[in-house]
């Protein structure tokens, strides 16, 4: 990363830059990555608002928002700021601390799992070795904020939206769990950016294909545990009015909006990671490429390709919305616990003998 | 065997993928969406919307105070009060059509043997106050005055079929 700065600034700020302790430069590096992520996690949130509408329009026929702006493309902020104007209305009977928390404890762990994330081969803010833990972890701690909420508001349907969430996301968790196990064994580590390196050498090198019954577990599994359609029946508005935040208005409900919106994100950006080679070019290895000038840039890795993977999987967000009704809560519970664990239990066995007798891409995993 | 198909195509997800294409294929289809202040629709010249009460070219009321269309409406949403005029005539001193009663059928222009009553093409309207849905003679009269070329355009259009 230094030398990415050292030709931007002039080389008597490089020499206080070094004068300075080791800690404060640390701490000043840190926090600047920080800021720089939350706030393009926000931005990405804002406008995934945005292109949702758009493209559920789309495949609708219709426009979608077209009126805020040019090509309506300030919707998001209106709508934020609408939010914002608006009173939050705390009912009567609730736990009002509690009610006051849960927005908070579910966006804290949604943007908490950035930390780990590798944008490109140097911007992590922290590079820890067992990076997917602390993932399945947070990922796992976001569904308090639901079902506290659910239970703060002391009302019916929002406790009966909290179960619901709880209840899927412990079942989903597993699966999810399980198929991560799969591209642990496959990369032969836990440090998300040694991940990527493990499938670096272009699209044939990623876990996509040999991963496959696992990518597509972790990925619905991914939708369930964001709470998406179609497996969102913590808030089916046709049953339970809007499950466990019902009574949330004005910021408290934007929070649990930019929360969810920012799951979905990382989920996103998590699939891209552990099947699709992160920031890694598919186009790694094509050596012919390089002789094109024009196309060379195709074979180098960083922060778009992980960009474009991430858009893509938003983008199956706002399909699926768009193509699938609601699952019905049995059905869900079906899905989960006796569809993908047994899938991912059977594949994570074929991939263990797949790499004993050394038979696919993987070198992580010596026998 | 039909079970072996079946147990393959759930875990290929194949009804799912059908119904993805279906949404990807209308993804790439240009909407439908008419923007409607910016753009509207044709409208035929049977149009029925707000109504007018038209005049003579010399500037007479068309109205006779037959109430016909008084007696036809439905929804009993004009009232009529007529008298003798100065020169004579029987005319009208009343016809009010009240628009929330009114359900545009357009018997009432059916029935008029003069062709006054008329409903024209004019569907952008609203009211502010409580009062302002009573459409008094003098205000029937306006917009007719006032929308008598569109008026006379759409009758003359239609006058074939009738």
């Amino acid at each position: 990363m230094a030398d990415f700065f050292a030709g931007l600034v002039p080389g008597f700020v490089w020499d206080i830059w070094n004068s300075l302790p080791p800690l404060v430069q640390y701490l000043t590096v840190t926090v600047w990555k920080i800021l720089f992520l939350t706030i393009g996690v926000i931005l990405i949130v804002a406008f995934s608002t945005y292109f949702e509408r758009k493209v559920i329009g789309s495949m609708q026929a219709r426009v979608g928002p077209n009126r805020v702006g040019p090509l309506g493309l300030l919707q998001p902020f209106a709508d934020v700021i609408k939010l914002l104007i608006k009173e939050v209305i705390v009912p009567s009977q609730s736990s009002k601390f509690l009610f006051v928390v849960a927005p908070l404890l579910s966006l804290t762990p949604a943007l908490a799992t950035w930390a780990v994330i590798p944008l490109n081969n140097w911007y992590v803010i922290a590079d820890i070795n067992a990076g997917l833990l602390y993932v399945l972890a947070l990922t796992s701690v976001g569904v308090y904020g639901v079902i506290l909420a659910g239970w703060a508001t002391n009302s019916k349907y929002a406790l009966l939206g909290a179960m619901r969430s709880a209840a899927q996301i412990v079942a989903y968790e597993i699966a999810m769990g399980f198929a991560l196990v799969g591209v642990l064994m496959a990369s032969g580590s836990l440090n998300l950016g040694a991940i990527v390196e493990a499938q670096s050498g272009g699209f044939s090198q990623w876990f996509l294909l040999p991963l496959l019954p696992l990518f597509v577990v972790y990925w619905i599994s991914g939708v369930a545990e964001t709470n998406r359609a179609p497996f969102d029946v913590a808030e089916g508005e046709s049953e339970i009015v809007a499950g466990f935040h019902v009574e949330y208005s004005g910021v408290a409900f934007a929070v649990f909006f930019l929360a969810e919106y920012a799951n979905m994100v990382l989920i996103s950006t998590l699939t891209a990671i552990f099947f699709l080679g992160g920031w890694a070019s598919p186009f790694e290895g094509w050596t012919f490429l390089n002789d094109i000038s024009w196309l060379a840039w195709l074979t180098v890795g960083g922060l778009p390709w992980l960009f474009a993977k991430m858009c893509l999987f938003m983008y199956t967000f706002f399909w699926l919305r768009a193509t699938f009704p609601r699952y019905r809560y049995d059905q869900i519970m079906r899905l989960g616990w006796k569809v993908f664990i047994p899938v991912t239990i059977v594949w994570i066995a074929v991939e263990g003998a797949m790499a004993w007798f050394h038979i696919g891409p993987w070198s992580g995993l010596s026998a | 065997m039909n079970r072996a198909i079946t147990y393959v195509k759930t875990f290929a997800l194949w009804e799912l993928l059908r119904g993805l294409s279906v949404t990807l294929r209308n993804f790439f289809r240009p909407s439908v969406t008419l923007e409607y202040p910016e753009e509207k629709t044709p409208q035929s010249p049977r149009f029925r919307g707000l109504h007018a009460l038209r005049r003579y070219p010399n500037g007479e009321e068309r109205c006779i105070a037959c109430k016909l269309c008084e007696a036809v409406c439905p929804a009993l949403a004009i009232t009529i009060e007529s008298d003798v005029s100065d020169d004579g005539t029987r005319r009208t001193t009343r016809y009010d059509i009240d628009l929330f009663k009114c359900i545009y059928c357009g018997f009432c222009e059916e029935a008029c043997p003069v062709d006054a009553i008329v409903e024209t093409r004019l569907h952008e309207y609203h009211m502010e106050l409580p009062g302002e849905n009573i459409m008094t003679k003098d205000k029937l009269l306006a917009i007719g005055d006032k929308y008598d070329a569109m008026i006379s355009a759409d009758k003359a259009a239609d006058a074939k079929y009738r």
